[in-house]
């Protein structure tokens, strides 16, 4: 029986040492973001140079902005990072956040495959493109998963006076992920699609795909960065949480979002004002 | 078909260049996997042999819970687990939410149904093959459980690679509980799953080919150190 025994140990060892190297420091802090500024490799970019400077940890759980909220308000962060401004309003509004700092912005673009066959590319404005893919019923891949784009694609909707929820499931198809499986999904299925900008260029399975519509002024996404309150959850770390927020709204960081570029494209403009 | 192609030589050069990024996640996925999996056999082990021999009321009903839980949904784990651990939750003081040690609580979850299910059928097998050698010494139930255990212990390899095939395999529970965290909680199946979000198809699918080969090797090599049919001839010659 030893060997057997041995191995019980072994068992809980192994256990053991997955248990205890588990746990955050105290220079740690998570971030609740948004899929688009993760999939763009921004952090990727950004965060060695913040962590380099201060010795503080950024961990980031790249989720849809509806969601990063909804686990902020549990306590489930240090620091909030979406593009949705009245959704982080109403979050701080109730408390949960401390301030709302505007960070930078982008914008939001309509993708389709080349052929265009609702004839995007030719619309005046955003809410023309929408009627044109509505009314010709050409396939759309919707985010359907309350994200900020998704939010910003139901107001782009509203505005054009269309509801495409009554034709879910037909040409309206909404996938309930993020952007990336979305524009994957798109493209699989020759749908229209809303994306951020950013998300777009860094993209790499583009297939036969362009951007079909872009510049409208109602097209303009920003982004709001916002300190979970440590009134509301006692373990926010505030001050590593206001540390990476002063960074980001401040020159260097500032500097860095602007200097990050994919296919020598700037993805991210700051503009903080502090 | 040729991105198939080119998948396999991003595999291997990963593999052969011995990339540090994925050497670490392959050592998360392990590390959690197989610590997973070692728990699961502590609780599942006794459990499912205790529902093999045991004579008590409400076997049948607790077999066939554990049966049904075996098709739980990684994600719907991974939400409970999420619901406990959260800061709002009833273990929220502990602070385990986006760590490895929730990935483990939740595989933990996932994969301990799979090893009580199939030991209580390996036990159940070799109880009813055993029944007169133990009725003929007039063991104690204890005993029979310690001995069964033993000596099936070679057909709970099977188990244990059943478990440890889920485990390593899934993405759901690890997804919301870990929340895929470069350099922390990012594991093979939740770093194929952003690489496919972010159209690196090929490399996604190369990250997936290299999940396979490790799958492979462990099975090769506990196919090539377990004995065949060991177990039930030390239990002729003891008997």
């Amino acid at each position: 029986m030893s060997e057997f025994r041995v191995r019980v140990l072994a068992g809980f060892l192994l256990m053991l040492t997955g248990l205890i190297s588990g746990g955050a420091g105290a220079s740690e802090i998570v971030v609740q973001s948004t899929t688009s500024t993760a999939n763009s490799g921004l952090y990727d970019y950004l965060l060695p140079i913040f962590e380099k400077k201060t010795g503080i940890k950024v961990n980031v759980v790249a989720v849809g902005t509806g969601q990063a909220i909804k686990n902020a308000v549990r306590g489930d962060g240090d620091v909030l990072l979406v593009h949705a401004k009245a959704a982080e309003e109403k979050f701080v509004a109730e408390g949960y956040g401390v301030k709302r700092f505007d960070l930078m912005y982008n914008d939001f673009v309509i993708i389709g495959p080349r052929a265009d066959p609702a004839g995007v590319a030719k619309a005046n404005d955003i809410g023309d493109a929408l009627a044109r893919i509505s009314q010709s019923e050409s396939l759309f891949a919707s985010r359907g998963d309350d994200s900020g784009t998704h939010k910003k694609e139901l107001a782009l909707w509203r505005q054009a006076g269309t509801d495409p929820t009554v034709a879910s499931g037909r040409w309206y198809r909404e996938t309930g992920s993020g952007m990336g499986a979305t524009l994957n999904a798109a493209v699989g299925m020759d749908a229209y699609t809303l994306s951020d900008r950013a998300t777009w260029i860094s993209f790499a399975n583009k297939g036969g795909f362009d951007i079909l519509f872009e510049g409208d002024a109602a097209l303009f996404n920003q982004y709001g960065i916002i300190l979970v309150n440590p009134e509301k959850h006692a373990h926010v770390k505030a001050q590593a949480g206001q540390a990476f927020i002063e960074w980001m709204i401040g020159p260097e960081g500032q500097e860095t979002i602007a200097s990050y570029r994919r296919n020598e494209k700037q993805l991210f403009f700051p503009n903080a004002n502090p | 078909m040729q991105e198939i192609a080119a998948s396999f030589r991003i595999a291997f050069e990963l593999i052969f260049a011995l990339n540090s990024e994925l050497v670490e996640i392959v050592g998360l996925s392990l590390r959690v996997s197989l610590t997973a999996v070692g728990i699961a056999l502590l609780i599942g082990m006794p459990l499912g042999a205790a529902l093999a021999v045991g004579r008590f009321r409400g076997r049948f009903t607790l077999t066939v819970i554990v049966n049904s839980f075996m098709g739980m949904p990684p994600v719907v784990v991974g939400l409970v687990v999420y619901l406990m651990l959260s800061r709002a939750g009833p273990l929220g003081v502990l602070g385990l939410l986006y760590t490895p040690a929730a990935m483990i609580i939740a595989q933990v979850l996932l994969i301990t149904p799979i090893v009580v299910s199939l030991s209580r059928q390996t036990i159940v097998e070799l109880d009813r093959e055993y029944a007169d050698y133990f009725i003929s010494l007039v063991t104690p139930r204890s005993s029979r459980v310690m001995t069964l255990l033993w000596e099936a212990r070679f057909s709970l390899v099977t188990t244990c690679l059943a478990g440890f095939g889920r485990a390593i395999s899934e993405v759901g529970a690890v997804m919301i509980v870990g929340g895929n965290i470069h350099h922390l909680t990012r594991v093979m199946t939740t770093a194929i799953a952003l690489e496919t979000s972010k159209g690196e198809l090929e490399l996604a699918m190369a990250l997936g080919i290299v999940l396979m080969l490790i799958a492979l090797a462990i099975n090769l090599l506990i196919a090539l150190f377990r004995p065949r049919d060991e177990g039930r001839q030390t239990l002729r010659a003891s008997v």
